[in-house]
């Protein structure tokens, strides 16, 4: 083998490349886990107790990011409503998750009648605008963290509904599929012994990617209002309070705006390499 | 084979093609693989090189490098290869691209996906006779002259059709037109009849040696059929794990191969030991009972306007091997998903030791204890993420009560019964070989001792040696077990071997029905001739 690499440095090992982003998405990640374990691990003040005298200070080393109209530390704020935000991402991506594959399952899996009533209520859910949805169901359900991400996990039933079908019906036709059939398997043992393991690789990377755009709806949701009732921190609500100062201070609403991006952003490329890493050691 | 032009093998003014020493490496993942280790062959015009051996022998990637059609991880690591005495190693692909079509022709496996779906023929081979200098009002002409030359019919009509209005003998033909457009010396056949039904195959080839003679090519024949090769080639090299272990004239290779490996290949081609299992056949009693009656069996699919299976009559006697032959589109599969209980069917009676079938399988298997099935490729029969323990521990399960040691322990048998080591138990199907593969699909049908097999192409995704093997086992398993099988395939040198009984069928219809040695002997039905011709012939 040494031969062969000296005669041909252009096919030689080449490391697999660690990128620079990566590493970045992943820290920051784990800085906001860090956030919702120990909220006041990296801001050392209360994010309710208001300082009439420090209202609106712009950022700088005793208050990275400013203070706002009541004298709060706002980076506190932001540290503090991680917990509420993420955890309200998670909550409706788990209603997305647990309640799409299922009616996803039971469509390709049953399919006739049964498709057709499901694939026809995932239409119609795909036919209304996610935050529209989202707005609608929040207002039958009431304000609050819960409620809004109960909202937005509904609004996600339909997107994993679709792709869980299309898996399913992929994998039933397989050969395995019918020859363990054949042998004699039953219903309930092929479908979630092998038609279920099979077919769900797909589904888990659209799930680390739901999240970053649940993390989105819940701060919309919270933005309007739907969220949680102030003074009770949550991204979203930041973002909406800064818009008042949005001329004399801005970094109200850009620096939360901006951890929200990140995060989404961070998810995505995580999302990313977990698709890579799988697909990778399958092939 | 006539060969109008004798070309001396040596003389260098002839040689079309010449590889020296050549060395070929992909890379993976991790480190990079030589697969070619120091290959020399020449092929001179006229003549015809057939590069012979088993997949992951390298014959293929021997042809991409000679071809300038590498894939970007693949890289030539030593040697050289000469196209008419022009030394093409380090050629990229824009010093190859004048050579296409006019030096040398390629002609790939399988034709439906070489071409463009959307072009049309005459937009094809008109761009490629555009790049042979051929001018704009001269095109159709030469193209109509090249399809009528690879015997096209009605070559003017044909000019404006897309590839799937044609048959794949057709399209095999349209490529060798392509190949031939630009007059090439060498051409480059990499397993050019694999994916065309039998008779086809010999038509295919016929034009081949044809349009070698008339041009004088060189032709370089890729293939894993020894039969084949010494049928059709002047010269043969074997290639075993990236090593030439035997080159000559074809006469002298088959007649006394210098090498182990070659003698087992050319024992392993049923093509050439029609009689390997005669000590194990047997006459076939009428009068015994039937393990699968079937009787004036019709099926149509949903929107097609011919029914696939058309009254069709077949009887396989209890403890026979009865083969199933036909090409692809004669209903042979049909039949066999239909008595496996897998597809409904629309008339006839249908019946397995003793049983009928209900015209709409339930879904739940019932007669899974009376008859199982082998299929085709064992790797997509096999559950990807199972290890070898749970696929057979699972239909054990199914059929028992037994504790989790005393499964362990059918398992376990069940693996000694097809001959596969302890130490694959925790392996997944990926990691097998196709042989292992296929005896674990085996011992898996086999798990609730089922009457009757049916066995879909069980060996035709599987290279000769392994054939072999798998084959032995099956006759063996028969013996032992008292088995019927119900063989379906379209190879009829291996039905010859192993069956005792044959029913041919041609689109749905049964053509005739006999014991093997008699339909062999005899063929009653021109069909039947001209499936029983296309096997190479025995030296």
């Amino acid at each position: 083998m040494t031969a062969t690499a000296a005669l041909a440095p252009s096919i030689a090992r080449r490391p697999r490349v660690v990128r620079p982003l990566d590493i970045a998405a992943v820290a920051f990640l784990a800085l906001l886990l860090v956030a919702i374990a120990i909220p006041g691990a990296l801001s050392p003040y209360d994010p309710l107790a208001a300082a009439p005298g420090q209202t609106l200070q712009s950022p700088s080393l005793t208050h990275p990011f400013g203070t706002d109209y009541l004298g709060r530390d706002l980076f506190s704020r932001v540290m503090h409503g991680t917990s509420r935000t993420l955890l309200a991402s998670a909550i409706a991506v788990a209603i997305g998750l647990g309640v799409g594959t299922l009616l996803g399952l039971v469509a390709a899996y049953f399919g006739r009648g049964v498709d057709a009533v499901i694939s026809r209520i995932v239409d119609v859910l795909l036919s209304i605008p996610g935050l529209l949805l989202s707005m609608m169901i929040v207002v039958a359900l009431g304000f609050g963290s819960i409620n809004a991400a109960i909202a937005v996990g509904i609004a996600s039933v339909a997107t994993f509904a679709r792709l869980m079908r299309s898996e399913v019906l992929r994998v039933k036709a397989l050969t395995f599929v019918e020859s363990s059939r054949h042998l004699g398997v039953r219903a309930g043992r092929l479908l979630f012994h092998h038609v279920l393991p099979n077919s769900w690789g797909p589904v888990l990377s659209m799930t680390t990617l739901q999240f970053g755009s649940s993390i989105l709806a819940i701060a919309a949701l919270s933005f309007l209002g739907y969220g949680a009732p102030p003074p009770q921190p949550e991204w979203g609500m930041l973002v909406s309070e800064g818009r008042e100062y949005l001329a004399s201070s801005p970094w109200l609403t850009l620096l939360p705006g901006l951890v929200i991006i990140l995060t989404v952003l961070s998810v995505s490329r995580l999302s990313k390499l977990i698709t890579a890493a799988r697909t990778g050691a399958r092939s | 084979m006539t060969l109008t032009i004798e070309a001396p093998v040596h003389a260098p003014s002839t040689t079309a093609l010449e590889i020296r020493e050549l060395r070929v490496s992909y890379r993976p993942v991790h480190h990079p693989v030589e697969v070619v280790h120091g290959v020399t062959l020449s092929v001179s015009r006229g003549r015809t090189l057939a590069l012979v051996g088993q997949s992951g022998s390298g014959k293929s990637t021997i042809a991409l490098a000679a071809a300038g059609l590498l894939p970007k991880r693949g890289a030539i690591t030593g040697g050289s290869i000469a196209l008419a005495s022009r030394d093409v190693t380090t050629f990229t692909d824009r010093d190859w691209r004048p050579l296409r079509g006019s030096e040398l022709g390629f002609v790939p496996q399988d034709p439906l996906s070489s071409l463009d779906p959307l072009q049309t023929i005459g937009s094809r081979l008109g761009a490629e006779l555009k790049r042979h200098g051929v001018p704009r009002r001269e095109r159709t002409a030469r193209a109509i002259e090249l399809l009528t030359r690879v015997g096209i019919v009605d070559a003017a009509h044909k000019l404006r059709l897309r590839p799937h209005e044609l048959s794949g003998g057709q399209l095999q033909r349209v490529l060798i037109a392509i190949a031939i457009s630009g007059s090439p010396q060498l051409l480059i056949a990499d397993e050019p009849t694999s994916a065309l039904d039998v008779t086809v195959q010999r038509t295919i080839l016929d034009l081949l040696g044809e349009l070698q003679d008339e041009l004088g090519l060189a032709v370089l024949l890729i293939t894993h059929d020894l039969a084949l090769a010494r049928e059709r080639a002047d010269d043969i090299a074997v290639l075993h794990e990236g090593v030439v272990v035997d080159h000559g004239p074809a006469e002298r290779v088959v007649s006394h191969p210098e090498d182990d490996y070659t003698r087992e290949l050319f024992a392993n081609a049923p093509a050439l030991s029609p009689d390997r299992y005669a000590h194990l056949l047997r006459r076939v009693d009428p009068s015994h009972d039937a393990a699968i009656e079937v009787s004036g069996l019709v099926k149509t699919f949903a929107g097609s306007p011919r029914p696939a299976v058309d009254a069709v009559d077949l009887r396989v006697a209890r403890g026979s091997i009865h083969a199933l032959v036909g090409e692809s589109g004669s209903g042979k599969s049909t039949i066999a998903r239909v008595v496996a209980g897998l597809e409904p069917f629309d008339g006839g009676i249908v019946s397995v030791a003793g049983r009928d079938l209900p015209r709409h399988p339930a879904p739940a298997n019932r007669h899974a204890r009376r008859l199982q099935m082998v299929y085709q490729n064992p790797l997509s029969a096999l559950d990807p993420r199972f290890t070898v323990r749970q696929l057979l521990e699972e239909p054990i399960a199914l059929s028992t009560d037994l504790s989790a040691a005393d499964r362990a322990a059918r398992a376990t048998a069940a693996l000694d019964h097809v001959a596969l080591p302890q130490k694959v138990l925790g392996s997944r199907p990926h990691d097998l070989s196709g042989g292992q593969r296929q005896r674990v699909a085996i011992a898996r049908a086999l798990a609730l001792s089922p009457e009757v097999l049916v066995l879909d192409e069980p060996t035709s995704a599987l290279d000769v040696t392994v054939q072999t093997q798998i084959v032995d086992l099956l006759m063996e398993l028969r013996d032992r077990d008292g088995l019927s099988y119900l063989f379906i395939s379209h190879d009829l040198s291996l039905v010859r071997q192993i069956a005792e009984e044959v029913t041919v069928l041609e689109h749905g219809r049964l053509v005739e029905h006999a014991p093997t040695a008699e339909l062999f002997a005899n063929p009653r039905d021109e069909y039947t001739r001209r499936l029983i011709d296309a096997i190479p012939k025995a030296p």
